[in-house]
C-alpha cells in the first residue's frame, strides 16, 4: 500500500480535519507473533477525514441566489408573524396587565430561567387563522423547554392578555402537547397560571373527551407518580378546573392580591348559595398559604413568586446519581464546517427539485463529519452516524423517493441505533414510497413496512425535522407525527400534505368526483407549513439555519436530564 | 599581558570603588554592637518596612502580632512570630520587653505610633540591657511635653509659636490667655499628637465648647487633659525637616518635607522639597531643626515639625517627632538613602553615613518625590474611617521610582482596631511636576475593592490646579471643597459594564449540563426571551442626598454576546467576556473597555479606565416585604463598627436638626452622629461603652404624628 504525495486540494480538504486528536495508547509492536511483521497505520488525521462532508455549494450562482432570494422572503414572511405573536394580547390589554403590576407571560418566563441560557420556544404559531374572526396568539399559552437551576424544565405560562388566558381547543392541544413532551423527556414541569379556565363558548370542544381539559390533570398525577416534579406559580385566576392546576401540583407558590383558587368564583358563589365574599377572601393568597393551605408559599409579587419557583427547583434533587465527572467535563465538538446560513440557499422554496441531503447533514453536525452507512446501497436514503454538540445520533435522511432498497437500508440503520441506544434524527423531505409495477414485485409495502415498524418500535429518543416535504406513507416511514418523535419541527418551506396539489385533483377526477375549482387552492394552503403549525401537526416551525441548535437543545432535554434506556422489542417484520 | 593590564586597571578601579565604600563604612565603624537580632514592635507597613532592611543585612527578625492581626502580612513576614493576644497589646512595653528578652533579640524597632515615643518604655528597654533603635529616652521624654520642648528651643533659638504653655488650666483662664493671643488660636493636648486633642477656636464664644471637646478627646486618647493655646495661622504650610543624629556629635538634616495637604489635621500627600520655598528659607530650616535636635542630644531619626507662614515666609517650631515618620519614604527616596539601615547604623553605635554637603548634592541630584497615604476611609463623610476584608488589591508596578510600602494584600482585612492606612505609594520625578504626573498614573493603576479608600480623592487632588502650582496650604482641602467634591455624572459604559459583568457572573454560577454548550443563543424564531433588566443604584457617597438609580436592558444573543440600552444609549452586538482574574473586557461598536468588576454581596466595585466606581445592586421591590425589613428612617444608625463614648440626648428629648446625639469611637477617631432631622427621640438603644457593628440602629425616633 503505497503511500501518495497529497495534492493541494487534498491537503485542503485535510485542513478542516480535527487538529487535536485524542490520545491513543502506546503502539506495541510485538515481533514474529504474526505472519504480518508490520500493520500499515493510517493516522488518525486521515482515519477521521473520510467522514468529512465535502461541499458543492457555489454561493455566487444564480441558483443559489435565487433559492435564498425565495426563502429569505418567506423568512422574512414567518419572522414578521412570529413577533406580532410574540407580543400577545392586545396593546390595551398588555397595559392594563401591566398596570396590575404584572410582568407580561414572555418576560415571567425570562424571570424564571437561568441567565445565559436559551429557552426553546414550541408552537408558537399555535391557532394561527384557526379561529375565523378571532385572534389568538400563540394559542393564549406559551410552552417550551428552558434552563431553571440547572435544571430542563418544560414551562407552560397562560397568556391572560390574549382572551383572559381561557382555553381554547388548541390551547388544551398545546397545553396536553407539552405535558407529553415533560413525561417523554421526564422534564420538571412549572405552569405559571394566569388563566380564566376553559373558554365557554368553545366548551364543547374543550371539556369531555379524552384529549380535553381534564387530561390536564389526568397527566399531572401521573407524571407526579413517576417522580417528574409538577410545580405551579399562581399568578393571576384559577378558577373551576384550572383550580386543580396548583392543587394537583407538588409544589404551588401564589402571588398575594393577584392569584386567585377556587372551584367557583364569587359571582357563581353567590348565584348558587347567596353568599357575598370577596375573591381575595375566597381564594386569595393569604387564604390558600395560611388557612386552607391550597398553596405552600405566600409571593409578594410575580419577581418573588419566580425567584420561590427556581428555589424549589433548586431542591428537586434532579441531578443526583449523574456522573459529576460527566457535568465537569465539557464535550469537545466543532461547529460545521459550512455556515448554516447557506441553507436557505440550498434548499429554496421549491420543493420539485431534489433537495441535496448531504448538503443539508454538512450544516447540522458537528464539524460536518458523517460516518455514512451503506452509503451506496439504497442511496435515496442517506444514513450514518454524526455528533450534534458532541452527543452521537443516528441520521436518516431523504434524497429521493423511498424504494424498497432504501426502506430496507432504513430499517437496518434503525436496528442498529436501537440496539445502541443511539437517538435517532429524521430528515424529512419525502413525496412518498415508490408507485408503480415494479416497486409493487418488488414489495415496496411490506419493505415499507419494515421501515414503519422499525420507526415504531424503536426506544430511542426520535426527532423529526420536515426540511421539504412531507407526503403520503413516506410521513410515517420518516418519522411523522403519528409516530412520536420526542419533537418535530418544520421549516418554513415544508409542505405536508397527502399528496401533491395537482395531484389530488387528477386523482379526485380520476374517481369520478368533478374537481372542486377551489379545492387546489384549499389543498396548496393547507399543505402550507403555517397552516399545520397552526394545528399543532409539528411543535413549531424553525429557521434553516437554527436547525442545528434545535436539535441540540432538544437532545438535551431528552438526553440531558433524568433518563431511562429501555430495551427495544420489534414487531413481526414481514419478510 | 595586554588583556591582564586592562583587567588589573578594571580591578583597581573596582577596588578604588570598594576601598571608598569601605571608607564610608569604615566611617561607621568602630561598630561598638553589631545588632543580630531586632524585635520589630509595630504592625502593618511599617513593621514589614523595618523587617525588609533588617534582612537585608542578616539580622534576625522576630515580629508580633495580636489576635485580630494572626493572619496579616507583618505577622507572617518572619519565621520568628509572636502573639501577644489582646488587640491593645501592642501598647503593652513591659510585655514586650520580656518577649524580646526570652527571644533572645538585641534591639527593639518600634516603628511609629504605639510605643515608639513612650519615653518610658525607651528607658526600660535600655534598663533591661536592649537597645532601643531610636533617640535616648530622655530626648523622647523632653521632646513628648509640649511646653517643655518649646522651652528647650526657644532656649536654642528656634522660633516658636506665641501661645499659653502653663499649667494653669482653668478655663476661664485659658480663655483669657487666648484672647492675649488673639484669635483665631488652637487648642491642643499637652501630650496629644496625630491631631488627637486638637481644635481651632475662631471666636470667643465658641471657646469653651471645643476647649470641653478636646480635653474629652485627650483624656480618652492619652489618657491626660492638659491644654495649650496657640495662636493660630490663617494660611499655615506644615513643612518639616528630616533629622538624624549619631552618637558622635554628628546631625545631618535629609531635606525638608512639606506635609499641608490633610484632612482632620492628619497628613495624606508629603512632598520633598517643599514648593516654592525660597533657598534662604530653607537652609535656615535646615539648621534649626539641626539645632533642635543637637539641643537634646538627639541620636537617630528624628522629624523637626515648623508651621509655616504662607503669608510672611516666617515658621515656627511646632513639635519634634522622636521616631522614624510615616512618610520617611519621602525623603528615602530623594537621597537615595536608606533610613531604617542608618537607624541600625546608629544604634549599633556607628557614624552618619553621609555629610550634610553629600546630602545636598544628592538631592539636588534626584528630583522630588511625593508620597500618597492610602486609607480605608470615606473622603465624602468627612474622612470617616472604613474597615473589612480587601477583596482585590491591583498595586501600581513598583520601578526604581514608584514605590509601594503595603501592609496588606488581597483577602487581609483592614481591622477596625487600628490605623486605616493600607498603604503608601511613593514616586520620584525629576521635578515635582514629572513626580505629580507619576503619581496621578499610578493611582489610576491602584485598584482596591473592599472598604472605600481615598484613591479616588487622591487622584483629584493630583489634578487640583492650585495643587499642580505647588499653592498648598494646611487649609487646602477645606479651601477647595467645591472642587475635590464634585459628584461626576456616570457614563453609560460604566452601567453597561456593570450589568454585562452581573450577567457573566450569574451565568458562570449555574451549573451546567455538558449539552447546554449551545445555550445563550437565540434559538427558533422571535427575538428570545433574553432581555433583563437590571437595576443598578449609585450611592451618594456621603450618606445624604439622593441615590440616582439606573436601568439597563440586557438581551443576550449568543454566549459572549449582547445587545445592551440604557435609557437613549444602545450599544448592539457587544463581545464581552469574564475572565479568572475579574475583568471584563468588552468590545464595543466604538471602543474596546477592560474594566475590573468586583461585587461583595450587593455592592459592586469596578475599575474603568483609571477610575473607581461604587454601585449597588438595587433591591427588588418585593424583598422588603417579603422579609419584613422595617423601615430605618426612623432610627440613627451606626455608620461603622464603634464604641458608644456618650449619649447626649435622653429618651423623650425632642432635638433639632444637626444636634449632637451619640459621640462614637471608631478607630481612634471620635465621631459625632447628628440629628438628620428635628423629632423627638423615642428610644436610646445603646448607651456609653457598647459596641456597635455598621448599621446598627443607634437612637430611634418617635413616629411622627400626621
Amino acid at each position: 500500500m503505497a503511500s501518495t504525495i497529497p495534492s493541494r486540494e487534498f491537503l485542503a480538504l485535510f485542513r478542516h480535519s480535527f487538529r487535536s486528536t485524542a490520545r491513543r495508547r502506546p503502539y506495541y509492536i510485538q515481533p514474529r507473533q504474526c505472519l504480518r511483521s508490520v500493520a500499515t497505520h493510517t493516522h488518525s488525521q486521515h482515519a477521521e477525514a473520510i467522514s468529512i462532508l465535502p461541499t458543492a455549494v457555489d454561493t455566487s450562482s444564480a441558483e443559489f441566489k435565487e433559492n435564498k432570494r425565495q426563502m429569505d422572503e418567506l423568512m422574512t414572511k414567518i419572522t414578521g408573524l412570529h413577533k406580532k405573536i410574540a407580543l400577545g394580547g392586545s396593546e390595551k390589554a398588555r397595559e392594563k396587565h401591566v398596570k396590575r403590576g404584572k410582568m407580561l407571560p414572555r418576560d415571567r418566563v425570562t424571570a424564571l430561567i437561568d441567565p445565559g441560557t436559551s429557552f426553546l420556544e414550541l408552537s408558537q404559531m399555535a391557532a394561527y387563522e384557526l379561529y375565523p374572526g378571532e385572534d389568538v396568539p400563540a394559542g393564549g399559552i406559551i410552552t417550551g423547554i428552558g434552563t431553571v437551576e440547572g435544571v430542563s424544565c418544560m414551562i407552560v405560562a397562560n397568556d391572560s392578555t390574549v382572551k383572559g388566558g381561557t382555553y381554547y381547543p388548541i390551547t388544551v392541544k398545546k397545553h396536553l402537547r407539552a405535558q407529553a413532551i415533560a413525561q417523554e423527556n421526564r422534564l420538571p414541569c412549572i405552569y405559571l397560571v394566569d388563566s380564566g379556565g376553559a373558554n365557554l363558548p368553545h366548551q364543547a370542544d374543550v371539556f369531555p373527551d379524552r384529549e380535553h381539559f381534564g387530561r390536564i390533570f389526568y397527566n399531572q398525577a401521573r407524571m407526579s407518580s413517576m417522580g417528574i416534579p409538577q410545580i405551579s406559580v399562581v399568578m393571576g385566576p384559577c378558577t373551576a378546573g384550572g383550580a386543580y392546576v396548583p392543587s394537583m401540583s407538588d409544589e404551588s407558590i401564589i402571588v398575594a392580591e393577584q392569584g386567585h383558587i377556587f372551584l367557583a368564583g364569587p359571582p357563581l358563589v353567590k348565584a348558587a348559595t347567596g353568599e357575598i365574599v370577596s375573591a381575595e377572601d375566597l381564594g386569595g393568597g393569604k387564604l390558600h398559604s395560611e388557612i386552607s393551605g391550597v398553596t405552600d408559599y405566600l409571593a409578594v409579587d410575580d419577581a418573588h413568586a419566580l425567584v420561590l419557583a427556581r428555589r424549589s427547583i433548586s431542591n428537586l434533587n434532579w441531578s443526583r446519581g449523574r456522573d459529576s465527572l460527566q457535568v465537569a467535563k465539557p464535550p469537545a465538538y466543532k461547529e460545521p464546517l459550512y455556515d448554516p446560513s447557506e441553507l436557505a440557499g440550498i434548499v429554496g422554496t421549491n420543493l420539485r427539485r431534489q433537495l441535496p441531503a448531504h448538503e443539508v447533514i454538512a450544516r447540522i453536525v458537528d464539524g460536518s463529519v458523517f460516518a455514512e452507512f451503506k452509503p451506496t446501497y439504497g442511496s435515496t436514503l442517506v444514513t450514518g452516524f454524526a455528533h450534534i454538540y458532541g452527543h452521537r445520533v443516528g441520521i436518516i435522511a431523504n434524497n429521493g423517493i423511498l424504494f424498497s432498497e432504501s426502506s430496507l437500508k432504513g430499517a437496518h440503520f434503525i436496528q442498529l441505533c436501537a440496539k445502541r441506544h443511539i437517538p435517532l434524527v429524521f430528515l424529512q423531505n419525502i413525496s412518498g414510497f415508490m408507485v408503480g409495477a415494479d416497486a409493487e414485485k418488488g414489495g415496496i409495502a411490506k419493505n415499507g413496512a419494515k421501515l414503519v415498524t422499525a420507526v415504531s418500535c424503536a426506544e430511542v429518543p426520535k426527532f423529526t425535522v420536515v426540511f421539504g416535504a412531507s407526503a403520503g406513507a413516506g410521513n410515517y416511514g420518516m418519522c411523522g407525527r403519528a409516530y412520536s418523535p420526542r419533537f418535530l419541527w418544520t421549516w418554513p418551506n415544508a409542505r405536508t400534505s397527502v399528496m401533491g396539489p395537482e395531484q389530488l385533483s387528477s386523482v379526485m377526477e380520476a374517481v369520478g368526483k368533478s374537481a372542486d375549482p377551489s379545492l387546489k387552492a384549499r389543498i396548496e394552503r393547507e399543505s402550507e407549513a403555517t397552516f399545520g403549525s397552526a394545528r399543532l401537526w409539528d411543535d413549531g416551525i424553525i429557521p434553516p439555519d437554527h436547525t442545528r441548535r434545535v436539535l441540540g437543545m432538544g437532545l438535551q432535554a431528552a438526553c440531558g436530564g433524568q433518563t431511562q434506556e429501555k430495551e427495544t422489542t420489534w414487531g413481526v417484520f414481514r419478510m | 599581558m595586554r588583556a591582564i593590564k586592562k583587567s588589573s586597571a578594571l580591578s583597581r578601579l573596582v577596588n578604588s570603588n570598594a576601598a571608598s565604600a569601605i571608607r564610608r563604612s569604615s566611617t561607621a565603624t568602630p561598630v561598638a554592637k553589631p545588632l543580630t537580632s531586632v524585635l520589630i514592635a509595630n504592625r502593618g507597613e511599617i513593621a514589614l518596612r523595618v523587617g525588609r532592611t533588617a534582612s537585608e543585612y542578616g539580622i534576625r527578625t522576630t515580629t508580633l502580632y495580636t489576635d485580630p492581626d494572626s493572619r496579616s502580612q507583618h505577622a507572617l513576614s518572619s519565621p520568628y512570630a509572636i502573639n501577644l493576644g489582646d488587640p491593645t497589646a501592642y501598647l503593652d512595653g513591659d510585655r514586650i520587653i520580656e518577649v524580646a528578652k526570652r527571644e533572645g533579640c538585641e534591639g527593639i524597632h518600634p516603628g511609629y505610633g504605639f510605643l515608639s515615643e513612650n519615653p518610658t518604655f525607651a528607658r526600660k528597654c535600655t534598663e533591661a540591657g536592649l537597645t532601643f533603635i531610636g533617640p535616648p529616652w530622655q530626648a523622647i521624654e523632653a521632646m513628648g511635653s509640649k511646653s517643655q520642648s518649646k522651652d528647650i528651643m526657644t532656649a536654642a533659638g528656634v522660633p516658636c509659636i506665641p501661645g499659653y504653655h502653663g499649667s494653669n488650666q482653668d478655663p476661664e483662664y485659658l480663655k483669657n490667655e487666648a484672647a492675649n493671643i488673639g484669635y483665631p488660636v488652637l487648642l491642643k493636648a499637652v501630650k496629644g499628637g496625630g491631631g488627637k486633642g486638637m481644635r481651632i477656636v475662631s471666636t470667643p464664644d465658641e471657646f469653651m465648647d471645643q476647649l470641653a471637646s478636646a480635653k474629652s478627646e485627650a483624656r480618652n486618647s492619652f489618657g491626660d487633659d492638659v491644654m495649650l493655646v496657640e495662636k493660630y495661622i490663617t494660611t499655615p504650610r506644615h513643612i518639616e525637616v528630616q533629622v538624624f543624629a549619631d552618637k558622635h556629635g554628628n546631625c545631618v538634616a535629609l531635606g525638608e518635607r512639606d506635609c499641608s495637604i490633610q484632612r482632620r489635621h492628619q497628613k495624606i500627600l508629603e512632598e520633598s522639597p517643599a514648593p516654592h520655598l525660597k533657598e534662604e528659607i530653607r537652609q535656615d530650616l535646615w539648621e534649626k531643626a539641626r539645632a533642635a535636635a543637637l539641643a537634646v542630644k538627639y541620636e537617630g531619626a528624628g522629624t523637626v515639625e515648623f508651621i509655616f507662614d504662607n503669608d510672611t515666609g516666617d515658621f515656627f517650631f511646632m513639635e519634634m517627632n522622636t521616631r522614624l515618620q510615616v512618610e520617611h519614604p519621602v525623603t528615602e527616596m530623594v537621597t537615595g538613602e536608606d533610613l531604617v539601615r542608618w537607624q541600625l547604623i546608629v544604634a549599633e553605635g556607628g557614624k552618619l553615613p553621609l555629610t550634610q554637603e553629600e546630602i545636598e548634592q544628592r538631592i539636588s541630584e534626584r528630583g522630588a518625590a511625593i508620597e500618597a497615604r492610602i486609607y480605608a476611609e470615606n473622603p465624602d463623610m468627612n474622612f470617616i474611617p472604613d474597615s473589612g476584608p480587601l477583596f482585590h488589591v491591583r498595586t501600581p508596578i513598583p520601578t526604581s521610582t514608584v514605590r509601594v510600602d503595603s501592609g496588606f494584600i488581597a483577602g487581609d482585612e483592614v481591622s477596625s482596631h487600628y490605623d486605616p492606612m493600607i498603604a503608601k505609594l511613593i514616586v520620584r520625578g525629576p521635578t515635582r511636576q514629572a513626580a505629580l504626573q507619576k503619581l496621578r498614573a499610578a493611582l489610576e493603576e491602584y485598584e482596591i475593592a473592599g472598604p472605600i479608600t481615598n484613591i479616588e480623592f487622591l487622584k483629584k487632588i493630583c489634578v487640583s490646579p492650585d495643587f499642580v502650582a505647588g499653592d498648598v496650604e494646611t487649609g487646602y482641602i477645606e479651601k477647595h471643597r467645591s472642587e475635590l467634591f464634585v459628584r461626576e455624572e456616570l457614563k453609560p459604559e460604566v452601567l453597561s459594564q456593570a450589568a454585562i459583568g452581573l450577567l457573566l457572573q450569574e451565568s458562570a454560577k449555574i451549573q451546567r449540563d455538558p449539552f447546554t454548550s449551545s445555550s445563550g443563543t437565540i434559538v427558533g424564531f422571535g427575538a428570545g426571551y433574553q432581555q433583563r433588566e437590571f437595576q443598578l443604584v449609585e450611592l451618594p457617597a456621603d450618606g445624604k442626598g439622593k441615590s440616582t438609580s439606573s436601568t439597563i436592558r440586557i438581551r443576550q444573543t449568543s454566549p459572549q454576546k449582547f445587545d445592551i440600552s440604557i435609557n437613549d444609549t444602545e450599544y448592539l452586538n457587544v463581545t464581552s467576556t469574564l475572565d479568572a482574574s475579574n475583568t471584563i473586557t468588552s468590545f464595543y461598536p466604538h471602543t474596546r473597555l477592560s474594566t475590573t468588576f468586583i461585587r461583595d454581596e450587593s455592592r459592586l466595585i469596578l475599575f474603568q479606565q483609571g477610575k473607581q466606581y461604587r454601585l449597588q445592586l438595587a433591591v427588588p421591590n418585593w424583598v422588603e416585604k417579603a422579609l419584613g425589613i422595617k423601615d430605618v428612617t426612623n432610627s440613627v444608625l451606626a455608620p461603622m463598627p464603634c464604641k458608644v463614648l456618650r449619649v447626649e440626648v435622653q429618651e423623650g428629648d425632642e432635638v433639632k436638626k444637626d444636634q449632637p446625639l451619640v459621640v462614637i469611637e471608631s478607630m481612634k477617631m471620635e465621631t459625632v452622629i447628628r440629628s438628620p432631622h428635628d423629632g423627638v427621640i423615642s428610644r436610646v438603644v445603646h448607651g456609653k461603652g457598647d459596641l456597635c457593628k455598621a448599621g446598627t440602629a443607634l437612637v430611634e425616633f418617635a413616629e411622627e404624628k400626621e
